[in-house]
């Protein structure tokens, strides 16, 4: 039970005349005084954006409308960004080398979700993993599914499921979800690296 | 530190609360400000700039408050600044609050962290839908379980340890008239029965969405001798430090970040403490999940990689260890999330002021206030003492 109301602090005590206000004149509507007060209002709202990738995420983008993972290599460190922000988070330098990744990944760490954030797309409890693509070196979030949620563990082989050729757009979305690839688990050993 | 001493000569908190309803965000701020005043035994005219700290705006969907908000914030005719560093924002924004009395620009400072998380809803904030980013549809828990999920498999921490800080915080928050959550009921069994959400994070192990707010007064060491002199104790700053990393990048440690050690080692630094387990009398930490207090715990420098954990089961950051952890309750029991860093801060200068109330260490001489935000990536921490640096 959760008592918000007790023990409440000392009303706090505001100088004089710092809050005072004009008196209100409410003559002109009948009743008024009559009417509860409106403490808030409940509105629903949206807003419709014009987006700019720049280059790095337009190519990502427009490779994965043809159904491939592009990712981008930090000259310095040699490691693989995916999605590529264009340049390298450590080094500062632009990350000129696209790299063709797989379309296979593995799970690195993951949680079990008993609260629908997707808007009834998904039942629960559903798997979110962070999931290191074949070829880069830092693992993006995606959805586990096709196993039991009780099931998945670090190291996991997994396959990218991907919506129909004719759905492919410039968008993420085009992976519906992963799914088990069949490959023996990774050892967490190797997997040290990246979380 | 700099040429200058800082004191906080003034604390004032809102009450939490889930929906507060009976003010307007304006008026939460009012309120803030004059317990902070009538602390400080000053008025808004005594105030030579104002620094302000909140959450992205999104949070709350009130864009840019700072512009609307000059008066509320007693703004007119003075520098206002604010602060962005996602959740840790509060702190940064009273370290920068500090950084104007220490380098002698200002002489006193009034400084503001806030959220009222019941005008928007922050939750969804962190986890709507952008087609073109990936996908990560399991918001803010979503974000940080499997990160503790790692965090248990590389210590081998006993499953209840979450368990164990949700509780201790929770009853910690019973003597803390200001905090959200006043669950007396709560229970070993109630927590770990609670819902599993984003497993391993349990319903009663997440922090919940709070309106408050809360201001301090800064002054220099004219400010706080006058205030000891009336026999109103300051807190002194020893330390202040923040760290940022960038949130994604290869091989970065999301389960003990390195901006987050070296924001410690900074601020300890700066304090003289070489041993923080033995110098610091009392930690306020940023948990807004339970199992976050044994990793800042080992991230912090207060216990050995892998072992944080056992402070947590031996009782050392209860409120009668020698380590005390989140007496006011801590984010699990409250977090307006852009005042939550600085809530941190006020409390441990409550408690080397003496005054924090039922939830009083006694004897309490030095504290840490510790902050972090964003994808883990934010850091800010200050060190405050009873006594002049």
């Amino acid at each position: 039970m959760t008592d918000t109301t007790s023990s409440q602090p000392a009303p706090i005590e505001i100088p004089e005349g710092v809050w005072s206000q004009p008196a209100v004149n409410m003559s002109a509507v009948a009743d008024l005084e009559s009417v509860e007060a409106v403490r808030s209002v409940r509105a629903f709202a949206s807003m419709t954006y014009d987006y700019t990738p720049g280059l790095a995420t337009t190519r990502f983008l427009r490779a994965i409308k043809e159904k491939r993972l592009v990712g981008e290599r930090c000259s310095e460190t040699g490691k693989v960004y995916i999605p590529p922000r264009g340049v390298s988070p450590v080094s500062g330098l632009p990350t000129t080398e696209q790299v063709e990744l797989g379309l296979d990944g593995t799970v690195v760490s993951f949680c079990v979700v008993n609260l629908d954030f997707t808007g009834n797309a998904q039942e629960i409890p559903y798997v979110s993993a962070l999931i290191l693509v074949d070829g880069s070196d830092i693992p993006i979030y995606g959805l586990v599914r096709e196993i039991p949620y009780n099931e998945v563990q670090p190291g996991l082989r997994l396959k990218s499921v991907w919506v129909e050729d004719s759905e492919l757009t410039t968008s993420f979305e085009n992976i519906k979800w992963w799914a088990p690839n069949g490959e023996p688990d990774v050892p967490a050993s190797d997997l040290a690296d990246y979380i | 530190m700099g040429a200058e001493r800082v004191a906080v000569v003034g604390v004032g908190q809102t009450k939490y609360t889930a929906v507060r309803g009976d003010v307007s965000l304006p008026g939460l701020l009012r309120e803030a400000t004059f317990r902070a005043l009538e602390d400080a035994q000053m008025t808004l005219a005594d105030i030579d700039a104002i620094v302000i700290g909140k959450a992205p705006d999104f949070f709350e969907g009130i864009m840019v408050p700072e512009y609307s908000f000059v008066e509320a914030l007693g703004a007119v005719g003075k520098p206002i600044f604010r602060v962005h560093t996602a959740g840790s924002v509060s702190g940064s924004t009273a370290i920068v609050a500090s950084g104007l009395i220490e380098s002698g620009v200002h002489e006193r400072v009034l400084t503001i962290g806030w959220e009222m998380q019941s005008c928007s809803e922050a939750m969804w904030a962190l986890s709507f839908n952008m087609p073109f980013q990936q996908q990560l549809v399991a918001g803010a828990g979503g974000y940080f379980a499997p990160y503790i999920r790692q965090y248990i498999a590389r210590s081998n921490a006993p499953d209840d340890t979450g368990v164990l800080v949700a509780l201790k915080d929770r009853q910690n928050a019973l003597k803390n008239p200001y905090a959200h959550l006043h669950e007396h009921d709560i229970s070993y069994e109630s927590v770990k029965e609670s819902l599993m959400l984003w497993d391993p994070i349990r319903y009663s192990e997440t922090c919940p969405s709070s309106d408050g707010a809360i201001a301090l007064v800064l002054t220099n060491e004219a400010g706080g001798d006058a205030a000891a002199a009336e026999g109103r104790p300051p807190a002194w700053v020893h330390g202040t430090s923040f760290r940022s990393e960038p949130a994604m990048a290869a091989g970065r440690d999301q389960v003990s970040p390195q901006a987050g050690k070296d924001c410690a080692a900074d601020v300890f630094r700066q304090a003289g403490i070489t041993n923080p387990r033995e110098q610091i009398d009392v930690v306020e930490m940023y948990v807004p999940f339970s199992w976050y207090e044994p990793m800042w715990l080992e991230n912090l420098g207060f216990a050995e990689e892998g072992t944080g954990w056992q402070l947590t089961h031996d009782g050392v950051t209860a409120m009668d260890g020698d380590l005390p952890v989140n007496c006011s309750g801590g984010v699990l029991s409250t977090n307006p999330i852009g005042a939550s860093g600085m809530i941190r801060f006020g409390e441990a200068a409550l408690q080397v002021r003496g005054m924090a109330g039922e939830h009083q260490i006694d004897g309490a001489r030095t504290a840490l206030g510790h902050a972090y935000g964003g994808a883990a990536q934010f850091y800010a921490m200050w060190v405050v003492g009873a006594d002049k640096p």
